[in-house]
């Protein structure tokens, strides 16, 4: 019974994270039909600028007491330099390649991904050390149900990752630029013809994605302090894996990616826990080449949901 | 099927991205060094998970270096170091090695720290015919390679046996988890010879379980271990994994010591497990608090340069360095094969670690500390005799 619950809350804390960074691809893979592969560095620079602005509040060390006024100020830091960040990617890397075929947008996201990685190596940016994010919300433990922990960063963190889904939800859903997204998911060039501004459309899918990828680095860092340097190839793993929860739940899709990354999150755990740990990238792997085999299109394909 | 295609597409790439990354440190003229100079190599972690290794590894060889090129040298000629950033990888490490040797023509390499690197490296040198001493790299296999591989520390056999040692005897448990990472040789090395002497010393191993180097989530692995409870807890990994273990761990609410091995030593090792990782023990080569004079000079002169407490692998850097100049000095010529046999004649040297004796398997013969972590730093806490 422990173990179950424990395996339960650590699934669902991890999949809330790859659904995070998830919305960030399928969002992008919904208007322009092409994977962003430099979205997981997104998210890593979210954790590390997460971890430089924690330096800069002067909580460094794991001495130091935790903050949550500052903790917020982090996570919005974080999402308003990631959204930056997004928007320059955007404009100076995709944009011109608008016209171009994709799989030239596709290396250009490679190349991307890889200026981010060294560019994070660099002894002025974040260096190569691995580094302890401080804790920003006192460790207490909030109840404990037949022994597992429930704490209060882990509630905080699910609650962050929750209230971010259903915000983009009431974005997508409930206003004019959201209606301009799923038209310009549905259909970019006819959007156009309608008088949507497509460029700002497009733009601000960047922004939102990034932000949502800055915000899952920052509840990561918080989960797991031990930051890895930027370049590592866990990073890599993690941001391949947010992808794979893209595609299961059906790419294009904003609810399929949530559910992906929800049901990646309990495959890995569940397979860890229950089977052998050191071969959860296989059952994450797995689940994707079942689920690409059984319905191509994933859980929630196109044929149930407008794409955005 | 996209994600292994887009695997297929990266790796090349990001392998080409990390050949380019790889800044070779700063060395005087190219080639063999300058017209009267001796150059030697060494290759190691310099950036990557694994740094702090590098780093200090090298800054022990440059010290050992300016101090016998301030006392003049081999007969008046300068050594010279050229140093190659591995990243931790393998494949890294032979491409080093075989720059230093073809490209650079280095007369002898320092080098890896990793076990796995060491083995990629030591082949390479093999192959040339030019000869290796690693400083701190653990297992047996390193040795096993060929005549011109040796090492200036002890060997996971005996390591593994010390941690066993010491956690029945000393800390007087009798059930032990052990947590282990199954990509890196020197882990599963320490692994297997720990339960060996661990359960023939009439303990019990109550779960085995593994992990993948820069893993972030331990806790199904914690989980199990908590369901079978431990008194101790063996974690032979690396620092940061060590200490991102131990943040869980205490998290989890396991109260049982952890246990690790040399792969501990580095200050980030506090600086991630913080509190959590206080009052763990590991095994070592050399506690800086030894209170011989080799020891007491090396650390006032490393922090002196580098204005910081030498770790172990520090003090590896220098006995390597110091070692191969003795060799060099005694030896016929500077050819591999003079020169390796030189190193294997080594008797009795004395060394910051430890007295070295090279035995016919090209290892070192020497005796193990166990520290503790306490406020933050390594404390002295035993000593075991091979």
């Amino acid at each position: 019974m422990t173990k179950l619950l424990q395996t339960l809350s650590d699934g669902l804390a991890v999949g809330s994270l790859y659904a995070l960074i998830a919305l960030g691809y399928t969002m992008v893979y919904g208007i322009l039909q092409f994977i962003n592969f430099a979205h997981s560095d997104v998210f890593v620079v979210g954790a590390w600028v997460s971890y430089t602005l924690a330096l800069a509040f002067g909580l460094a060390g794991a001495t130091s007491a935790p903050s949550p006024a500052a903790g917020f100020a982090i996570l919005l830091g974080a999402m308003l330099a990631c959204g930056a960040l997004g928007f320059v990617i955007e404009r100076f890397a995709y944009r011109p390649l608008r016209a171009a075929p994709r799989l030239n947008v596709l290396i250009t996201a490679i190349g991307v991904s890889l200026f981010l990685q060294n560019v994070g190596q660099l002894p002025w940016m974040f260096g190569t050390q691995p580094q302890r994010m401080p804790s920003l919300l006192p460790d207490t433990t909030l109840f404990e149900a037949a022994g597992v922990r429930f704490g209060l960063v882990d509630l905080a963190g699910a609650a962050t990752a929750v209230v971010l889904m259903l915000a983009l939800e009431a974005l997508i859903y409930r206003t004019r630029l959201g209606r301009a997204m799923r038209a310009c998911a549905f259909d970019t060039r006819v959007a156009a013809l309608m008088g949507i501004p497509v460029d700002r459309v497009i733009s601000f899918t960047f922004v939102l994605g990034s932000m949502l990828a800055a915000a899952a680095g920052f509840l990561y860092a918080m989960k797991y302090p031990g930051l890895n340097q930027p370049a590592h190839a866990t990073w890599v793993l993690l941001g391949l894996k947010a992808f794979v929860a893209a595609v299961v739940g059906g790419i294009g899709n904003v609810r399929g990616a949530m559910l992906g990354g929800v049901l990646i999150g309990l495959v890995e755990m569940f397979g860890a826990a229950y089977l052998s740990p050191h071969l959860r990238d296989i059952y994450v792997f797995s689940l994707l080449i079942v689920v690409l085999l059984v319905r191509p299109s994933g859980i929630l394909g196109r044929a149930t949901a407008e794409k955005v | 099927m996209t994600a292994s295609k887009f695997l297929r597409a990266v790796l090349p790439v990001l392998l080409l991205a990390g050949c380019g990354g790889s800044a070779p440190s700063p060395s005087s003229a190219p080639g063999g060094g300058s017209s009267d100079g001796i150059l030697i190599g060494h290759y190691g972690s310099m950036t990557g998970s694994e740094a702090t290794f590098g780093q200090s590894t090298d800054n022990g060889i440059r010290l050992a270096i300016e101090e016998f090129n301030a006392a003049g040298g081999l007969s008046g000629r300068r050594i010279e170091l050229k140093t190659y950033d591995t990243q931790g990888k393998s494949q890294e490490a032979g491409t080093a090695v075989t720059r230093l040797i073809t490209d650079d023509k280095v007369v002898a390499v320092l080098g890896e720290v990793a076990s796995s690197l060491s083995i990629a490296g030591g082949r390479v040198a093999q192959q040339f015919g030019v000869p290796m001493i690693t400083p701190s790299s653990t297992n047996p296999a390193v040795t096993q390679i060929g005549d011109k591989v040796f090492r200036v520390c002890f060997l996971d056999s005996f390591q593994g046996r010390a941690a066993a040692q010491f956690a029945r005897d000393h800390l007087k448990v009798s059930r032990a988890a052990i947590l282990y990472d199954q990509g890196q040789a020197y882990s599963k090395g320490l692994k297997d010879f720990f339960k060996e002497a661990f359960v023939a010393r009439g303990g019990t191993i109550t779960t085995e379980q593994a992990y993948g180097g820069g893993d972030q989530d331990f806790s199904a692995q914690l989980t199990t271990i908590r369901a079978t409870a431990p008194e101790v807890i063996y974690v032979p990994g690396y620092y940061t994994d060590a200490g991102n273990i131990a943040l869980q761990v205490r998290k989890l609410g396991l109260k049982a010591p952890l246990l690790g091995g040399d792969g501990w030593d580095s200050t980030q090792l506090v600086a991630i497990g913080g509190e959590a990782i206080e009052g763990s023990y590991f095994t070592n080569h050399y506690s800086h608090q030894d209170q011989r004079p080799e020891v007491d000079n090396f650390v006032q002169r490393y922090r002196a340069k580098f204005g910081q407490v030498p770790d172990g692998l520090a003090a590896l850097g220098y006995d390597a360095a110091r070692l191969l100049f003795d060799a060099m000095a005694r030896g016929k010529s500077l050819s591999g094969a003079d020169l390796a046999a030189a190193i294997a004649a080594t008797r009795d040297f004395p060394g910051v670690t430890g007295r070295i004796t090279i035995d016919p398997n090209r290892d070192a013969q020497k005796s193990a500390v166990v520290v503790q972590v306490r406020g933050g730093v390594p404390v002295y806490v035993a000593t075991v005799e091979p």
